[in-house]
């Protein structure tokens, strides 16, 4: 069974008596497992897609399933619980809380969970240490790089053991040997850990660190392609 | 969700913003710290007025002349109607141990604003006529001198005891014993002065010339009635006893069978202490109140410093709910906040009103040379605290409610 199944998907947006499509009819499959990465031009609606992949909005025709169960079914607080347990999320931006130590930003999602707060603090240390900050804990994000903000990023996404992690360009504001290294975690997620990973980006070299590109154009499938030589991160530095 | 991690984190966002969740609270500060004075002063006031009250002793009836007023717009209440009700004769009547047997003694008591003069000073005294009870009855006896007696009333003797600050006015450090003072074209033998007293009730003694009730009716005001009558009863147990043989004496005297038609009006010393509540309460409600108005200003603040919170941290409610917060995390996490505000303003509020009321406390009664006694007002402070909790709840709720409706998209867009 597909973890995530797309079929005739659109989101068309109303406003102002105008129909503005962000996605028109779009279709695929993702498995589990697998490292997908979703390309295309600004305003092509490879944002609108994650968005709505990610359960962050809902789309207006076409089927959704995840885990086989269409996302009509669900209440806005079972899309926050579902998100919670199943789902990380990497933004362009970061996004972490200001002021607030790595080890609390890192905790966020565990306050929106089931676990007990006597466990918070293992489970949020061992996230750290998969990105390699354990060094950084007590630091707030003003004080990190880039790099190491992203990585904070990863950290917050993995913390739960998310059944996928949904990256937005993730790489778009860092330089290229700080996106390289992120690069690497998220392929070490999908290969050794089996995290499914879905990522957005705009530029090709990055896209191709996935196993598989899907082209977006106009809210339509351009092309969806297997990647054939793939970068790996690990790999690329040792040659260097 | 963890109640406690949520509290934290709500702390820190707090302090993240230092200098405005300050500012934030100082409306709440303020409409606290405004009900704790007034409420403590007030309950001072009251206490200082019943212990004045409970100084003429419990066993004191006052008779006042007229028509118990029904209202601010009674003509009675002016006691122009049946002023002159009370006489010799009703005294007399009083007296006899077969109309009220229980009764001890009845003073009747004369006074108004008179000046006073000596020499070249003058000065304006409240002139009380009455008998040497009244010395038993207001705990009130001659420093230096003595009191005049039953012969100086039957004789209409122009004799008077005064008060510390009618003697200062007139005599400065000189004596005043044996000298005259001149009241009303008489002259007034000073037979003894009081000792510093202050206002007992309705009289300040240290103002005040007393004089035998007769002298003051015939020399001075030119009446034959009494303003008051009191009455002292033998014991503290047989006062409504008393009160109602004096009722009942009264209204035979002056042929009135229907009590609404009662040309007097007679209270006991509880009663006058009951009446005297109701008003300092009344007065003490309606400053709270008034006090009161400021809190709603400073919740209205909060709520308005929250709507700009929520609308700064957007991305910040997006995220969270991007990680899974539901609207019901948001709602909580915002309502935590502002009600840490204003717990904090009413705690802040609670104990700058305990310590301005400490101090007003000292300086009313150093001004008022009065015994303001204080006491820390918990019920008073109980109230501030919840009223602020609430106002944090209530005016927290819509900027909450908007932050939790926000779409987690359309926050994490915002930049």
């Amino acid at each position: 069974m597909s973890l995530i199944e797309v079929k005739d998907l659109a989101k068309i947006y109303y406003g102002d008596g105008v129909q503005t499509p962000a996605l028109s009819g779009v279709s695929f499959d993702i498995n589990k497992g697998d490292f997908v990465a979703i390309m295309g031009p600004s305003g092509s609606g490879k944002s609108t897609l994650l968005h709505i992949l990610g359960f962050l909005d809902r789309h207006t025709h076409g089927k959704y399933l995840f885990e086989g169960k269409t996302i009509d079914d669900y209440s806005d607080d079972d899309l926050a619980h579902i998100r919670n347990k199943k789902m990380g999320f990497v933004f362009q931006m970061f996004n972490l809380l200001p002021r607030t130590t790595i080890l609390d930003n890192v905790k966020l999602p565990l306050l929106y969970s089931d676990i007990k707060e006597s466990g918070w603090d293992k489970i949020a240390k061992d996230a750290i240490k998969a990105v390699g900050l354990e060094k950084r804990i007590d630091h707030e994000p003003s004080q990190l790089s880039g790099g190491e903000k992203q990585r904070v990023a990863i950290a917050r996404a993995l913390v739960l053991k998310p059944e996928i992690i949904f990256a937005d360009e993730p790489t778009g504001n860092l330089d290229s040997k700080s996106g390289k290294a992120i690069m690497e975690i998220l392929q070490d997620l999908n290969e050794k850990d089996g995290h499914t990973v879905v990522l957005i980006t705009h530029e090709t070299y990055t896209a191709e660190h996935a196993g598989r590109i899907i082209r977006l154009h106009d809210g339509k499938i351009e092309s969806d392609k297997i990647v054939d030589h793939r970068h790996h991160a690990k790999k690329d530095e040792f040659f260097k | 969700m963890k109640i406690l991690y949520i509290l934290k984190s709500a702390f820190s966002a707090l302090r993240v913003n230092k200098s405005r969740s300050v500012l934030t609270i100082l409306g709440i500060v303020i409409g606290v710290t405004a009900i704790m004075l007034v409420s403590v002063i007030g309950e001072s006031a009251q206490s200082l007025v019943l212990s004045q009250v409970e100084s003429l002793g419990s066993r004191t009836i006052a008779i006042v002349p007229g028509r118990e007023p029904s209202g601010p717009a009674d003509p009675s209440a002016a006691e122009s109607l049946y002023a002159d009700s009370l006489k010799m004769r009703e005294i007399e009547a009083l007296k006899k141990p077969s109309n009220v047997p229980d009764l001890e003694e009845a003073v009747p008591i004369v006074f108004g604003l008179y000046s006073a003069s000596f020499g070249g000073e003058t000065f304006n005294s409240m002139v009380i006529g009455s008998t040497d009870f009244l010395a038993e009855i207001f705990d009130i006896y001659p420093e230096e001198g003595f009191f005049f007696d039953e012969d100086d009333i039957k004789a209409r003797a122009e004799v008077a005891i005064i008060g510390v600050k009618l003697k200062d006015e007139l005599f400065g450090n000189s004596d005043a014993i044996g000298e005259k003072i001149r009241i009303n074209g008489r002259n007034f033998r000073v037979i003894g002065v009081f000792p510093p007293k202050g206002q007992i009730l309705f009289f300040n003694f240290d103002e005040s010339a007393v004089v035998p009730f007769t002298s003051a009716q015939d020399y001075i005001f030119g009446i034959k009635h009494f303003n008051r009558i009191i009455v002292q009863a033998k014991t503290e147990e047989s006062v409504p006893a008393v009160l109602r043989d004096i009722e009942i004496t009264l209204r035979e005297l002056h042929n009135i069978t229907d009590p609404e038609n009662d040309d007097f009006f007679a209270s006991s010393q509880i009663e006058i202490a009951e009446t005297l509540k109701t008003i300092t309460d009344i007065l003490t409600i309606f400053l709270a109140a008034v006090a009161a108005i400021s809190l709603l200003v400073g919740g209205i603040g909060i709520m308005n410093i929250m709507l700009v919170s929520v609308t700064e941290r957007t991305s910040e409610i997006g995220l969270r709910k991007a990680l899974g917060a539901t609207g019901n995390n948001i709602l909580l996490q915002f309502i935590f906040e502002s009600s840490i505000l204003t717990t904090l303003g009413g705690l802040i509020g609670v104990l700058l009103g305990v310590t301005l009321s400490f101090l007003a406390s000292i300086i009313l009664g150093q001004l008022m040379n009065m015994a303001w006694d204080f006491s820390i007002p918990f019920f008073a402070a109980f109230l501030g605290i919840v009223i602020s909790v609430l106002v944090g709840l209530l005016f927290g709720i819509y900027p909450a409610y908007k932050a939790s409706q926000k779409s987690p998209i359309e926050a994490l867009r915002y930049e």
